[in-house]
C-alpha cells in the first residue's frame, strides 16, 4: 500500500496483499488512500484532536472489557467487585485508573475537538452530516460517562446520580415518566444499576459504534477540511502533506504521547486529582443522609451550577424548566450550526457564530469554575 | 543511498521495532496478569469457601474457628450433636469477639458476659441483638459459608 | 285523644328509663373516680391513673383501698366493709404485699412476677429502718414505684425503667438536706453519671450497663459489702473476677478488709481504666500500696505488666501509622485494617489479664498481640512497597514508549 519504492517490503507482505486484492479488489481503495492529503497550516495541530479522542475511546473499550471480567452489577455486589478489582486483582488498580482517566480525558478532547471544528467552521458544506454525527457522538459519550459513573455504587456516585436523574423530572408532561424509566423506579436503587449497566456495556457501545463508523467514513471520504483563509487561493499556494505515511506517523506519535500521559496519570493519580476526584470511598447507603458536597462529574458541572443559580421562577416558568429549555435551545442552535450559519456556507467567517461560540465556551468555563468554588 | 545512511536507517528500524515490541509487552503483561484470577477468585460477598476443613475445627480445643467474611469476622463451631454452625463473631453489644463455650453449649462474650445460643440468638446479658446467622453447606471436604437470605 | 297521647308518652318514658337504667347502673358500679377526678388544680389521682399497670389490668381503686365502690358518699364509704383508706408511710409495704406476696393471687394475674419483694425489702437498709426504727424518711414501695402511675419496669416511662432508676434513687440519695443525719455521702448520682456505666446507660441508652439496682439489688437494696464486691462486679466482668480470685490480691485485700474491685476502680465513679494505672510510676495505682522493697514481687510484676502493655500499645501505634501511610498513598488495606482490629482484641485481653496480678496469663496475650501488630506493620510496608513498584513500572513503560516516540520522530523528520 505504500507506493514509496524506497521502502523495502518483505515478500510475505506483498504476497498477502496480492491474495487480498484478488478477492476484494483492494487496490483501488489502497490507491485512493495513498493519494489522501492533509492540509498544512497554522491550525494543523487541531487535526489530531479527533484522533486522540478516538484513541482514548479505544482505551476505554479495552479497559472496559477487562473490567467486565470482574465487575458484577447489583446493589449487593457492585461496590464489592470494584473493591476486589482495585485491591486483589493483579494490576486491577491500573485498569480501573486507566478507565477512569481515559473516560474524563476522552470527554475533554471530544469537547476540544468539537470547539476547534466549530470555530474554524469546518462543519460547513459538505461536512454538515459529519458535524451532526459528531454531536451525536458527544451526546453518547456523555451518556457513557453518566451511566458509568454510577456503576461502582459508592456514596459519591449514588448521590450524583440521584441529583442528575432528578433533573429529568423537571421536564414538563413526560418528566415523571422519564424519571421512572431512567431510574428503574421512583428512587435510585439496584434496579438503576441494572439499566445503567445495560446502557453502558451494550446499548451505548452499539449506538456509538454505528455513529463512529459513520463519522469516520465521512471523514475518510471527504478528507480534512481546509481552513477558511484558503478560500479562493490557488492550489499551488496550498500546502499539503501525504496522509500515508507522514500524517499517520505523526498521528501515531501523538497517540504514543497520549498513552504515556495516560499511564502517568493512572499511576500517580489513580483516584483523580484536585477537585476531579473519584476515590472508591464508602458503599452507597440510600438511607444515609447526603454528604455536604454532592458533585456531578466535571463535564456536567456547568449545567448543574447553572440550574442551581436559576431563581425559583423566571417570568411565569419554573426555574428548572427554564434552564432546561435554555439548554435545549442552545444545544439545538449548536447542533444545527451548519444549516443556520449562512456565512459559513458561503465559506466566510461569521462574526455572529464566532461570538455565540465564545459565549458558550465562556459560559461553560465560568459555570464550571463557579461550581467548584461555590461548594 | 550511502552505507552509513543505510546502517543508520536499519538501526533506527531495529530500535523502533524493539521499542514497539517492548511497549506492546508493557501493555500486554499487565492485561494478562489482570485476567489471571487471583487466589480468591471473586469478591467474596455472599459466599465463602472456608480455608480449613471440619477436622481442623474439631481439633480445636474449643471446637471453633474464626474466619474473615467480607469485612466481617465470622465464627464456625461444632455443636454437641456434631452439626456445624456459623455466625458473625462480633458481639452486638460493644463489638468484642465472641467465643464458643463447649461447657455451656453457648457462644459467649468475655467482655461483659453476654451469651448467645448456637443459632446466634442473644439469650442473656447486655447484647441487644442476635448475631447474624450464616448458612453452612458441606460439599465433600469443603465447607461453604453464605449469608442468610441470599 | 289526649288520653291516648298521654298514655303513649308515659310508655315511651318508661321504656326510656328502663333502657337507660342498665347504663345508669353500669356507671354507678365505680363511683370513686366520680369524686376523685382531677381537682381543679390537676392534683387528683385520676389523670395519672391511666398509666398505672394495675388499672390497665382491670383493677380499680377499691381493689387496693377497699370499701364499696358503688357508694358515692364518703362517710358511707368509710364505714363500708373492707375499707382500708390511705396507708401511712409505715403501712405501705404490708399494704402492697397483701397481693404482691400472695403467690396464689399473683399467679392468677401475672404468673411470672416474683412474690418475694417484701421479704427482700425486710433485709434491705430501707426495710430495716422502716420496720425497725419506724423511720418515715426511708424509701417504701411508692417512693420508687410512684403511687398511682406504677409502670411496667420494661417501659421507658416507668420510674423503674433501667435508665430512670438512677434518677429515682437520686430523688433522696442525691439530696444532701434530705439525707442529713444518715452519715452516708450524697455524691453517688453525680459520680455515677460521670462513670463508664453511667455514660453507657444514660447517654448511650445501653441497657446492658448497670443501674443502681444491678449492684445494690432493688428490693433488697444495700451496699454489696467488701467481701462480695468481686462477685457482684463479676456478674458481668467474669474474667476479671476469676483472675482476681486466683490472684494474690484476693487474700491480701481480704486481710486488710479492702473492698476488692473498688480498691482500684472506685465504686460509683468508675472511669475508663488507663494503662497508667498499672506500673511503678507515681500515678500508678499499684504504687499506692507497693514499693520496691515491700517484701513482695509486686513491684517487679507491676513493672513487667506496665512495660508489656506499653510495648503492645506502641507496636499497635506503629502498625497503625504504617497502615495510615499505605492508606494515604491510596492503597487498599481492608485485610490489614481487619488484622488491626485483632490487635485491639489482643490488647483488651492483655489488659484483662492484668487482674491476675502476675505474669503467667499476661505474657502470652501480649505476645499474640505483638505478633499480630508486627504482621500488620509488615503487610502495610509491603503495600507501600507496591506503591513504589508501580512508579518504577511507570518509569520503565515510559522509557519504552519514549524510545518508540523518538524513533518515530526521527522517521518523521527523515520523511521531511
Amino acid at each position: 500500500m505504500i507506493t514509496n519504492s524506497t521502502d523495502s517490503r518483505t515478500g510475505l507482505v506483498s504476497r498477502a496483499y496480492a491474495w487480498l486484492d484478488q478477492r476484494f479488489k483492494i487496490n483501488s481503495l489502497v490507491d485512493y488512500m495513498g493519494h489522501k492529503v492533509v492540509p498544512v497550516h497554522g491550525h494543523s495541530l487541531f487535526y489530531y484532536l479527533g484522533g486522540i479522542t478516538l484513541f482514548l475511546f479505544i482505551v476505554q473499550v479495552v479497559t472496559g472489557i477487562l473490567l467486565l471480567m470482574y465487575y458484577r452489577p447489583g446493589a449487593d455486589s457492585a461496590y464489592e467487585s470494584v473493591r476486589f478489582i482495585v485491591s486483589e486483582v493483579a494490576f486491577g488498580w491500573l485498569i480501573r485508573a486507566l478507565h477512569s482517566w481515559s473516560a474524563n480525558l476522552m470527554i475533554l478532547f471530544a469537547f476540544l475537538h468539537m470547539f476547534t471544528v466549530y470555530f474554524t467552521h469546518a462543519y460547513r458544506k459538505p461536512r454538515e452530516l459529519t458535524w451532526l454525527s459528531g454531536v451525536g457522538l458527544l451526546a453518547l459519550g456523555l451518556g457513557f460517562g453518566f451511566s458509568g459513573y454510577l456503576l461502582p455504587w459508592n456514596e459519591l456516585s449514588f448521590f450524583a446520580t440521584r441529583v442528575g436523574t432528578g433533573m429529568v423530572g423537571a421536564i414538563p408532561v413526560i418528566g415523571d415518566q422519564l424519571l421512572i424509566i431512567a431510574r428503574g423506579g421512583e428512587e435510585v436503587t439496584g434496579a438503576t444499576i441494572g439499566r445503567f449497566f445495560g446502557l453502558h456495556v451494550a446499548i451505548l457501545p452499539a449506538l456509538f459504534t454505528v455513529m463512529l463508523s459513520v463519522h469516520l467514513i465521512f471523514v475518510q471520504r471527504q478528507g480534512m477540511s481546509e481552513p477558511l483563509e484558503w478560500q479562493g487561493r490557488p492550489e499551488s499556494e496550498k500546502k499539503f502533506q501525504k496522509f500515508f505515511p507522514n500524517f499517520l506517523y505523526r498521528d501515531v506519535l501523538v497517540w504514543l504521547i497520549a498513552l504515556n500521559v495516560l499511564a502517568l496519570l493512572a499511576v500517580l493519580f489513580p483516584d483523580g486529582v484536585g477537585a476531579i476526584h473519584w476515590p472508591l470511598g464508602t458503599k452507597a447507603d440510600p438511607f444515609a443522609p447526603p454528604p455536604l458536597v454532592i458533585r456531578p462529574e466535571w463535564y456536567f458541572m456547568f449545567a448543574f451550577q447553572a440550574l442551581k443559580m436559576l431563581p425559583a421562577h423566571v417570568l411565569f416558568v419554573e426555574g428548572e424548566l427554564f434552564g432546561i429549555i435554555l439548554f435545549t435551545v442552545g444545544g439545538l442552535i449548536w447542533a444545527l450550526a451548519p444549516f443556520l450559519n449562512r456565512k459559513a456556507q458561503a465559506n466566510q467567517q461569521s462574526r455572529l457564530f464566532f461570538w455565540f461560540g465564545i459565549l458558550v465556551v465562556a459560559f461553560i468555563i465560568v459555570m464550571t469554575i463557579l461550581g467548584y468554588i461555590l461548594e | 543511498m550511502t552505507d552509513v545512511k543505510q546502517t543508520r536507517r536499519s538501526f533506527l528500524n531495529y530500535v523502533l521495532g524493539g521499542g514497539a515490541l517492548a511497549t506492546l509487552g508493557a501493555i500486554v503483561y499487565p492485561a494478562f496478569r489482570f485476567i489471571t484470577p487471583p487466589p480468591s477468585g471473586e469478591a467474596n460477598v455472599s459466599q465463602l469457601k472456608l480455608p480449613f476443613k471440619r477436622a481442623e475445627i474439631e481439633a480445636d480445643p474449643q471446637q471453633a474457628k474464626t474466619f474473615k467474611f467480607g469485612r466481617a469476622l465470622g465464627i464456625i463451631v461444632v455443636s454437641e450433636s456434631g452439626e456445624l454452625k456459623a455466625m458473625s463473631a462480633t458481639c452486638t453489644h460493644l463489638d468484642c469477639t465472641v467465643q464458643h463455650r463447649r461447657d455451656l453449649g453457648i457462644m459467649w462474650c468475655a467482655c461483659h458476659n453476654g451469651r448467645y445460643d448456637l443459632d446466634g440468638k442473644n439469650i442473656s446479658g447486655p447484647p441487644p441483638r442476635p448475631l447474624d446467622k450464616y448458612v453452612v453447606n458441606e460439599v465433600g471436604e469443603d465447607i461453604f459459608v453464605s449469608r442468610e437470605g441470599v | 285523644m289526649r288520653n291516648q297521647q298521654n298514655r303513649r308518652n308515659s310508655i315511651v318514658a318508661l321504656i326510656a328509663v328502663l333502657m337507660v337504667l342498665p347504663v345508669w347502673s353500669y356507671a354507678a358500679d365505680d363511683n370513686c373516680l366520680t369524686c376523685h377526678k382531677d381537682f381543679e388544680d390537676g392534683t387528683g389521682p385520676s389523670h395519672l391513673i391511666a398509666k398505672d399497670i394495675h388499672v390497665q389490668k382491670g383493677l380499680s381503686c377499691s381493689d387496693c383501698h377497699g370499701g364499696d365502690p358503688v357508694l358515692n358518699d364518703m362517710d358511707d364509704v368509710r364505714q363500708s366493709a373492707g375499707y382500708k383508706g390511705v396507708p401511712d408511710h409505715l403501712q405501705v409495704p404490708d399494704f402492697c404485699a397483701r397481693c404482691h406476696s400472695d403467690a396464689t393471687y399473683m399467679r392468677s394475674h401475672n404468673p411470672s412476677l416474683p412474690t418475694d419483694q417484701l421479704d427482700k425489702y425486710k433485709t434491705s437498709t430501707h426495710g430495716q429502718r422502716l420496720f425497725g426504727q419506724r423511720d418515715v424518711k426511708v424509701a417504701n414501695c411508692v417512693s420508687c414505684h410512684s403511687v398511682h402511675q406504677i409502670g411496667d419496669g420494661k417501659l421507658p416511662h416507668s420510674s423503674t425503667y433501667p435508665a430512670n432508676v438512677p434518677a429515682t434513687c437520686g430523688k433522696c440519695h442525691a439530696d444532701p438536706s434530705y439525707m442529713a443525719g444518715y452519715g452516708i455521702p450524697t455524691t453517688q448520682l453525680d459520680d455515677f453519671k460521670q462513670s463508664v456505666h453511667g455514660i453507657a446507660l444514660l447517654e448511650r441508652n445501653d441497657l446492658g450497663a448497670p443501674a443502681c439496682n444491678d449492684c445494690h439489688s432493688n428490693h433488697g437494696a444495700a451496699p454489696p459489702g467488701h467481701e462480695s464486691l468481686a462477685a457482684v462486679c463479676g456478674n458481668c466482668h467474669v474474667f476479671q473476677m476469676e483472675l482476681y480470685d486466683k490472684s494474690p490480691h484476693k487474700a491480701a485485700f481480704a486481710k486488710n478488709d479492702f473492698p476488692m474491685c473498688e480498691t482500684c476502680h472506685s465504686n460509683h465513679k468508675i472511669e475508663k481504666p488507663d494503662d497508667s494505672m498499672v506500673g511503678t510510676g507515681a500515678d500508678a495505682v499499684c504504687a499506692t500500696c507497693h514499693s520496691a522493697d515491700d517484701g513482695t514481687r509486686a513491684f517487679g510484676v507491676a513493672d513487667t505488666l506496665a512495660s508489656g502493655l506499653g510495648r503492645l500499645v506502641s507496636a499497635r501505634d506503629q502498625a497503625k501509622s504504617a497502615l495510615d501511610d499505605a492508606i494515604a498513598k491510596g492503597m487498599l488495606t481492608t485485610d490489614e485494617e481487619f488484622m488491626l482490629g485483632e490487635v485491639d482484641q489482643a490488647l483488651i485481653q492483655a489488659r484483662t489479664a492484668v487482674h491476675a496480678f502476675g505474669t503467667t496469663e499476661f505474657l502470652p496475650k501480649a505476645a499474640t498481640g505483638l505478633a499480630k501488630a508486627d504482621t500488620v506493620r509488615v503487610n502495610a510496608k509491603a503495600l507501600i512497597g507496591d506503591y513504589y513498584f508501580r512508579r518504577k513500572g511507570l518509569v520503565i513503560a515510559t522509557l519504552f514508549i519514549t524510545i518508540v516516540a523518538v524513533g518515530l520522530y526521527l522517521k518523521i523528520r527523515r520523511l521531511g
